[in-house]
């Protein structure tokens, strides 16, 4: 039997978040592990937006901001339950995409680069600025989403690294398989073809407006639940969230590993969160290696590292 | 046979330029009508305001009743106008089978939501558009190249593939621009076909092509510009014998006499 490149993707992904800690060395890889669930997480949703739409957006830390301090805010402020507060920092950011989408989503390329990048900065600008609501600069304190007290009670009792890891990698393999549903869907299909060519994509009837929107909306949302995670997991969160570094480091995730490519963007999230661990043994010219290892790949690797691999070795069956 | 498209007193500058201007002519469900005329004529330009993609300057477009001047090109699908395009628009890193299949997008859409979930609605959709697309390629003769990528096939395929994804719309117009160009003779006769077979099926054909030899065999009735002005129209015959358009295509004595004393 022949699997399909999405059965494939999904077996993989599960059989990685699984069985993974059998090579943990220590508690802390739980740890490393939950980080790359999370990047991967709003990277799953750089792929519908870049990789199918090729739309570009340098601004979608701002909607992990929100997710982010949806979760730190909406507890105290409303009562809400922190898992609720997820859903409400979801649910607010795919509006603000809506709404900002709608008219940012004309712009093409490099303009549309520097829009969103002026979203981004806005975000930040306000979470760093309302200090009696947000803290400012310092940050705040996140409440315990508490499922893992319920799971103890449930007679799972995990450590706080394990409940991250497993709760970030099935939340990874949710937002991996709705994209991999979206891929082949009609929608999917409209999206990679606007992407082709936008006039021929016009001429058969699909409103490219509205589908950019759409892509727009979703990969906001997918933004918005790795802040979400994000916060929860570190229980603090100050504004660097929702900083220019961190869009940029979503798209430079996705383009490094593959942004056609849900499992080569999310390769891409794993190789550089790693990267700057490994790299601690170059000490001061750690970040020179590191981009300089981004631009070796991109001299040599353009597909992104995953396809490039992947090529390499069914050409080699052949 | 009453008109499916008319086209009245369509005009268009670009920075001052008149690129065209008060041209008029109507097209029927079954028959090919060909837009020819020299390099810079103003027949893609006039095309691109036909289909939506230019807003035409003054004049109207009527499609079957309707008005439908300027309007958005996906909007016009809808309403049965679909296209080639000059310089190939293929889905490039798309397998072939799904160019075809984006063709009938119109269709299998549905709600994201639905597509996101993977749900049996979303999958019936697709599976009818496929089972469709599939029938077209056959028809066009790439069902072979189905799963290949569109971008590794041969400039003769793809211009098929253009016309099959157009066809998807089940049009009541289809908008060929230059659909054998580049082509060798073999191909051209392929296309050349299918084009006669697709306007025998009822489908008003509104054609630009340099190829004069297809123009005239396979046009029911041509419309000639120069200089972005309707210069002459009629069936094939008398538009070839029409002494403004051998003057448009061979240059005036005038003319004609100064490239003689420049060579």
């Amino acid at each position: 039997m022949k699997l399909t490149p999405k059965t494939a993707t999904l077996l993989v992904l599960v059989l990685l978040v699984a069985l993974s800690p059998v090579l943990f060395p220590s508690g802390y890889y739980y740890r490393v592990g939950a980080l790359i669930f999370v990047n991967a997480i709003a990277v799953t949703g750089i792929v519908i937006l870049t990789g199918y739409a090729g739309q570009i957006s340098l601004g979608h830390a701002g909607f992990a901001g929100i997710g982010a301090y949806a979760c730190a805010l909406a507890p105290v402020h409303l009562g809400l339950h922190p898992s609720l507060a997820l859903v409400l920092g979801a649910a607010i950011s795919g509006l603000l995409a809506f709404l900002v989408g709608r008219p940012i989503l004309r712009l093409k390329g490099y303009y549309l680069g520097v829009a969103t990048l002026g979203f981004g900065i806005l975000v930040s600008m306000v979470l760093n600025n309302e200090r009696q609501l947000t803290g400012g600069p310092d940050g705040m304190e996140v409440p315990d989403l508490g499922l893992r007290g319920l799971l103890k009670d449930a007679g799972l009792d995990l450590t706080n690294g394990q409940f991250w890891y497993f709760l970030c990698g099935i939340v990874l393999i949710l937002g991996a398989w709705l994209a991999l549903n979206l891929f082949n869907s009609p929608t999917g299909r409209a999206l990679r073809a606007l992407h082709g060519s936008e006039v021929a994509a016009r001429t058969v009837g699909v409103d490219v407006a509205r589908l950019k929107l759409q892509a727009f909306v979703i990969s906001a949302v997918y933004a918005s639940v790795s802040g979400s995670l994000l916060a929860l997991q570190n229980k603090f969160i100050t504004p660097d969230v929702a900083g220019f570094m961190h869009s940029i480091e979503m798209v430079t995730m996705a383009v490094l590993g593959g942004v056609g490519s849900v499992l080569g963007a999310i390769f891409g999230a794993a190789v550089l969160t790693l990267l700057p661990q490994v790299l601690t043994v170059f000490a001061e010219y750690e970040q020179l290696v590191l981009g300089l290892v981004m631009m070796l790949v991109m001299i040599f690797l353009p597909q992104g590292l995953l396809p490039s691999i992947l090529r390499k070795i069914r050409g080699r069956d052949e | 046979m009453s008109v499916l498209l008319s086209v009245e007193g369509l005009g268009i500058s670009f920075g001052g330029l008149r690129a065209v201007n008060e041209v008029s002519f109507t097209v029927r469900p079954g028959e090919i009508t060909s837009v020819i005329g020299p390099n810079g004529a103003g027949k893609t330009t006039l095309f691109n305001m036909i289909s939506g993609v230019y807003r035409p300057g003054s004049g109207r477009v009527v499609l079957d009743g309707q008005d439908v001047t300027g309007m958005a090109p996906h909007l016009l699908a809808r309403r049965g106008m679909s296209r080639t395009f000059q310089n190939l628009q293929i889905f490039q890193s798309m397998t072939v089978l799904e160019n075809a299949i984006a063709g009938y997008h119109l269709q299998e859409r549905g709600p994201v939501l639905a597509d996101l979930l993977g749900l049996p609605s979303s999958r019936r959709r697709a599976t009818q558009a496929q089972d469709g697309a599939r029938k077209l390629l056959a028809r066009v003769g790439l069902d072979r190249a189905a799963e290949r990528e569109a971008g590794n096939l041969s400039y003769g395929a793809l211009k098929r593939l253009e016309i099959a994804r157009a066809l998807a719309l089940s049009p009541k117009i289809l908008l060929l621009d230059e659909p054998a160009a580049g082509c060798n003779a073999v191909e051209t006769e392929e296309i050349d076909h299918l084009i006669a077979e697709v306007a025998r099926s009822g489908v008003a054909i509104l054609l630009v092509e340099h190829d004069m030899k297809m123009v005239m065999r396979i046009s029911n009735h041509i419309v000639v510009l120069d200089h972005g002005e309707k210069i002459a129209e009629g069936d094939p015959a008398s538009v070839s014998r029409n002494p403004a358009v051998i003057a448009a295509y061979l240059g005036t004595d005038a003319e004609t006499g100064a490239a003689h004393a420049d060579g």
